[in-house]
């Protein structure tokens, strides 16, 4: 026992010779996605354009502003050269020039604030407005997109695209523009400095393709530290972000030490490789600088001498000092740009995959409205289905639920009862056979009406973040608060909601997460019954809910179903008992309807599930089944 | 935790609170005094030599002047000509490699102290009670451990060097100036004051506006996200109308405080630069009559103009810098305020390793109530022994204090009276990791981590060999379904991997806590989703493993707990009944009435299930 009880103390901890326990890791490494794209992809550029196109005429505004902007910037030092040279030169100096150049330099600069005024102003807002239409239209178009493609994207993966991938589409739009001012700026200075003096300019402008060669050298290596960073960046908080949300199991197993050097040798990576990464951003700057430093020698060296020899005036000189000032700034915005541009393209990609996903199911041309006199039947005609073509999850199923008829379908897991009920909503299509509501086709009908008429209970109640009131009422933002209460009495959830502190005004948090399941399912009770549909599809919860709160349910279910046309996917005893007729479903196919006590009767698959005695069908283990599944053919 | 959805209130919280923040940060960095010296130190020469370049260039351009004015003999120009020339290239050089080491160091002390500062935060998020975790919006405990940790790093390098450099450039450049030439000297830096003041405001504007345009934008996100995670509701329901009605309300509230930020910025932007630029051409008028009345010369004038194009840039940072402080002053005081938390429970002094023996469990009149609501107890008077090797089982209504009661045993929670005893050791007495090693607790929705099965089998144990692993999937009734899987043991868990239902999640969760080997082991209705005759299997598995501990079920299934050598049934805090599944039913009390709730009349699971086991 003593020397098990060392054995345990060791249990979580780092052994003396420093090694660490093999099997701990903290935080997973999570595949990162595509940071940067290609500079250019003619493909998304076009989808964008369609977005940036109802907005053209601001953009030639705001390009003119631009160009105007640009102009005026070129111009200042040109009009100080003009004041050194006519109005200051030693000796004759000529006032009235002086003057007109002040005069001058005040209407530029007029100009100026007003060019960039209505520039940044105009692109701007159509840079947001851009951003916005494009969230609106992918949040419009998954609106529309087949279940399936829901069923497989998870939701953090579309999030990021609505507001990650937005956001760098933002950054890119906004730049694009200033951007495009750079060149233009870049341009002018070389046309202005070659124009003032030609030999004194290709001098000056010799020691570009220095800089432009250092930069091919000094970028991948750059990038792939940067990338490194990133990398190491969301590694740590990743394996932070676990440690916030596991820490429950983190202290009952006593893991924090393992944890917390573990993480030490994240945070440890993290600080290295930012530590590399602001080396290679900073290596530029020393560079940079010489270069501009070997610039003005150069003026002040040839141009001097130019100036003394009466080659140039002085004015040039400042001038062309000037010049340099500015002139590498373009030249580092647009390093940075091409790095917004290649992320803004990655974006865009992914962007344009989700707007491009195919809405497979939509109204037909002549679609007909489901009329509110419609019986309220449902039926299926030698329905074949499957998610994937090759395997169908429903074969050839016939069979029909009469009006104000309750009928429960009953099988193990995977008998195909969940995409039987969806099929009745058209969340999908079906591969063969039809699926009629009131006697029509349901793709002959417009979705809406469907979905006006069928009121769905989901086996997993989904709650909204606002008030029980708006989560009761839901979208029918005209049903009156009376209407509200009663449906909330009529399935035996007033009492508790007016228990809650503010009543119906009492606040659902995130998903209901202040709600046990129970209160959660009521309320989504209240919900379907709000509704008023004539047929109610309900996947009854298999999670264990507590006996008290189950009995609440079952009574809510028998006044939830009263006058209507119900199918449900029954899981427990009570709520089979209560149905009117038993459709029995066994690997995508009706193997056995009728009612509870003829089915007991008859001694096939149903009354073998039965007499299995679980609380639930769905509990019903692989091999017991396997057993019962070949009794049930032999009979 | 609210403080992200008001901003107002952190800010508000006073200058007093903001400046102690700002201090705090300021001596933590501090404790990198080196790098700290080169960083600074580099920004004082870098910021010298800088100023330096207008002066170069407008000795050069008099050079010019006075040579074509016939001043001086044009070799002696030349001479000097060559000799500003080498000057500005030098100056140039040094000044890029001395901002080279400002820049690389002010980063170095800020990831030095990020550093730090997480292994801080991580170390203080993994101590911090259960109490603490449950009230803790785990969103927001992240969003303090990246975004205000990046807030407070930021600190040195965007705040305190900038500050450090703009008063360099404008003091030295200013005294420089004005010695010179007074009025042109005053006129050169009449803009500062302007454009540094609206640079202060907007910024500070801005930032108001941006935390609003967050909150907007959360609330846009989170329309979305449940949106997309609800979309069954909103199919079934046919409601995309609303749902679209609902998006474009919250992204017309967004989008328009998002115009009103373009408006803000560029009004201000615009009129900075105008400022800027009538400055230079007041300079311009002014200086250019002092050249022609010989007051002064254009290369003076020149350097006036270029120092002008020198400040332009740090001055209308000014307002980044206020910004920054502010920004790492709201930052700085919610991380701080997380990490100066005291732990609510942790080792008493003195406390002493558990050392097990009988292995008997005691719980000794014990009552409990949550922290605030002290006047609603949990749990009150509780009493019961269980020796090694029993099962006690544990029922009531909803809310009736069952998972409190296996919670204090580890001390996930301390109790409010009574005590809690292991062979007559409290557990307040002994150190919480030996404690927390002898009693494992198999949660209901236990959290699973995003790395092989294996590791999260031997989580608890990593050290483990394989059998061990195997062993313990094979009693949770999980190893075949292991094998199934591609990797089997190697497949990894959750976002990417194999994701598990509710019932395997469980399975894998009591697998885990079998490798602890534990001395108490408490079931928190964590069997509810496994279906009965895999629990079935599961139980019996462990029967040989319950031998050498006290196993304590809390379970709403009867046929999961009625073989307990003892029943308690809790309502609103109290055992109300106990006895064995016979004694309890012959009492024909609140048991009886939920095995009638359960096993409705006619049918008598009971004997079946006997005859299972």
């Amino acid at each position: 026992m003593a020397h098990a009880g060392e054995v345990e103390t060791e249990r979580n901890d780092i052994r003396d010779d420093g090694r660490r326990p093999p099997r701990a890791v903290v935080g997973s490494h999570r595949v990162e996605e595509e940071l940067f794209g290609r500079a250019f992809d003619k493909n998304v550029v076009r989808r964008i354009w369609a977005f940036v196109r109802p907005y053209r005429t601001k953009m030639m505004i705001s390009l003119a502003a631009m160009f105007v902007f640009t102009g005026t910037q070129l111009l200042i030092p040109l009009i100080i050269r003009y004041a050194i040279d006519n109005g200051m030169s030693p000796g004759s100096g000529d006032r009235s020039a002086l003057l007109a150049a002040a005069c001058f330099f005040l209407l530029a600069i007029w100009v100026n604030s007003t060019a960039s005024y209505t520039q940044e102003t105009v692109i701007g807002k159509m840079a947001e407005n851009v951003l916005f239409d494009i969230r609106r239209a992918m949040f419009g178009h998954l609106q529309k997109v087949s279940l399936s493609f829901m069923d497989k994207t998870e939701v953090g993966r579309l999030m990021s695209r609505l507001q990650g991938d937005i956001n760098s589409m933002q950054e890119f739009l906004e730049t694009s523009l200033f951007s495009l001012g750079d060149v233009a700026l870049l341009f002018g200075i070389v046309l202005v400095m070659l124009w003032l003096d030609l030999r004194l300019g290709l001098l000056t402008l010799s020691v570009l393709p220095v800089l432009f060669i250092v930069r091919i050298f000094w970028l991948p290596r750059a990038r792939d530290a940067f990338m490194a960073a990133h990398e190491t960046n969301s590694v740590a908080n990743g394996a932070l972000a676990e440690a916030i949300q596991g820490v429950r199991a983190v202290q009952s197993m006593d893991r924090q030490q393992v944890n917390f050097s573990l993480y030490d040798d994240k945070a440890d990576a993290n600080l290295k490789t930012h530590l590399t990464a602001a080396k290679y951003a900073q290596v530029m700057v020393p560079i940079v600088d010489s270069l501009t430093g070997v610039a003005m020698a150069v003026v002040v060296m040839v141009g001097g001498a130019m100036v003394m020899s009466g080659g140039i005036d002085a004015g040039v000189m400042v001038a062309f000092l000037f010049y340099i000032q500015r002139f590498f700034d373009p030249i580092r915005s647009l390093t940075l740009q091409y790095s917004i541009m290649q992320r803004a393209m990655a974006s865009g990609k992914r962007l344009t995959d989700v707007l491009d996903v195919k809405i497979d199911i939509q109204d037909k041309r002549n679609a007909k409205v489901l009329s509110p006199d419609m019986d309220g039947s449902v039926e299926f005609r030698n329905v074949t289905f499957g998610y994937d073509r090759k395997h169908p999850v429903l074969k050839n199923v016939s069979f029909r639920v009469n009006p104000g008829e309750t009928v429960a379908l009953v099988g193990p897991t995977g008998s195909g009862k969940s995409s039987a009920m969806a099929l009745v909503h058209r969340f999908y299509e079906v591969q063969q056979g039809q699926v009629l509501i009131g006697g029509h086709d349901v793709r002959d009908l417009t979705q809406e009406s469907l979905g006006r008429h069928i009121a769905m209970v989901l086996q997993e109640p989904f709650l909204f973040t606002g008030t029980v009131f708006e989560n009761i009422r839901y979208h029918k933002t005209d049903a009156r608060r009376e209407e509200v209460i009663e449906a909330a009495k009529a399935v035996g959830a007033h009492d508790f909601i007016v228990n809650l502190p503010g009543g119906y005004e009492a606040d659902v948090s995130e998903r209901g997460g202040n709600l046990s399941l129970g209160q959660r399912q009521l309320i989504s009770f209240a919900r379907a019954l709000v509704a008023n549909a004539k047929i109610l599809i309900l996947d009854e919860a298999t999670a264990n809910i507590d006996s008290y709160t189950e009995k609440l349910i079952q009574k809510a279910l028998i006044r939830l179903l009263k006058g209507r046309t119900g199918l449900v996917i029954a899981h427990r005893l009570a709520t089979v008992r209560g149905a009117d007729r038993l459709i029995v479903l066994q690997n995508g196919q009706v193997v056995e309807t009728g009612k509870h006590d003829r089915l007991i009767a008859m001694g096939g698959l149903y009354s073998k599930l039965y007499n299995l005695n679980h609380a639930s069908f769905d509990d019903i283990p692989d091999e017991e089944l396997d057993t019962s599944a070949q009794t049930g053919a032999k009979t | 935790m609210k403080g992200r959805n008001s901003p107002g209130h952190v800010e508000a919280a006073g200058w007093g609170r903001g400046l102690n923040t700002i201090l705090r940060i300021t001596r933590m960095n501090l404790r990198h005094p080196w790098q700290v010296a080169v960083a600074i130190g580099s920004t004082l020469v870098a910021v010298t030599l800088q100023l330096l370049i207008p002066q170069l260039i407008g000795w050069a351009v008099d050079h010019t002047q006075t040579a074509i004015g016939g001043g001086i003999a044009g070799a002696a120009a030349d001479e000097a000509l060559r000799t500003s020339a080498l000057l500005l290239l030098a100056v140039s050089v040094l000044r890029g490699l001395f901002t080279l080491a400002q820049n690389y160091f002010a980063e170095a002390v800020g990831h030095h102290i990020a550093y730090e500062l997480r292994l801080a935060y991580y170390e203080k998020i993994q101590r911090l009670s259960f109490s603490f975790h449950d009230q803790a919006h785990s969103g927001d405990l992240i969003t303090i451990g990246m975004l205000d940790l990046e807030g407070v790093r930021m600190y040195f390098s965007t705040a305190l060097v900038r500050a450090v450099l703009l008063i360099m450039l404008i003091g030295i450049g200013a005294c420089m100036l004005i010695s010179t030439d007074l009025a042109l000297g005053l006129l050169t830096l009449s803009f500062v004051p302007f454009v540094g003041w609206r640079s202060s405001v907007t910024q500070l504007k801005l930032r108001h506006t941006w935390l609003d345009l967050q909150d907007r934008l959360s609330v846009l996100g989170r329309v979305m996200e449940e949106n997309l995670g609800g979309i069954r509701v909103v199919r079934a329901f046919a409601a995309q109308p609303y749902e679209m009605l609902k998006f474009d309300h919250a992204s017309k509230k967004a989008l328009g405080l998002a115009h009103d930020r373009v408006d803000i910025r560029v009004r201000n932007t615009s009129a900075m630069t105008f400022s800027f630029l009538f400055a230079m051409a007041l300079v311009l008028w002014i200086g250019g009559n002092k050249v022609i009345a010989g007051e002064t010369s254009v290369g003076t004038l020149t350097m006036f103009l270029t120092f002008m194009m020198i400040l332009q840039m740090p001055v209308r940072q000014i307002g980044f810098m206020v910004n920054a402080f502010a920004h790492a002053s709201t930052c700085g005081s919610r991380l701080f305020g997380l990490l100066d938390l005291d732990i609510a429970i942790k080792d008493a002094p003195g406390a002493r390793p558990l050392e097990v023996s009988q292995g008997t469990l005691r719980f000794d009149n014990v009552s409990f109530a949550y922290n605030g609501i002290e006047n609603r107890p949990i749990l009150k008077n509780i009493s019961f022994e269980a020796r090694k090797g029993q099962t006690i089982a544990i029922v009531g209504p909803p809310g009736s204090g069952k998972s409190t009661m296996a919670h204090l045993i580890p001390r996930f929670y301390d109790v409010t009276g009574g005590t809690i005893t292991l062979d007559s050791q409290d557990v307040r007495e002994v150190t919480l990791a030996t404690l927390r090693r002898a009693v494992a607790v198999v949660q209901q929705d236990a959290f699973l981590f995003s790395t092989t099965i294996e590791n999260n089998v031997a989580y608890g144990d990593p050290w483990a060999e394989e059998q061990r692993i195997e062993r313990a999937s094979e009693s949770a009734q999980l190893h075949n379904y292991i094998l199934g899987l591609p990797t089997s043991y190697k497949t990894v868990v959750g976002e990417r991997g194999v994701s598990l239902s509710g019932g395997q999640r469980q399975r894998l969760t009591i697998a885990r806590t079998m490798m602890l080997r534990p001395s108490v082991i408490v079931f928190d209705d964590s069997t509810a989703a496994i279906d009965a005759a895999t629990e079935q299997r599961i139980r019996s598995a462990m029967r040989r493993f319950a031998k050498d501990r006290v196993t304590i079920i809390i379970a709403h299934r009867l046929s999961s707990l009625m073989h307990a050598d003892n029943i308690l049934f809790i309502e609103n805090g109290e055992i109300v009944e106990r006895g064995t599944h016979q004694e309890l039913l012959a009492k024909d009390g609140r048991y009886k009435a939920l095995y009638d709730l359960q096993v409705p009349p006619g049918d008598d699971m009971l004997p079946k299930q006997e005859g299972g086991s």
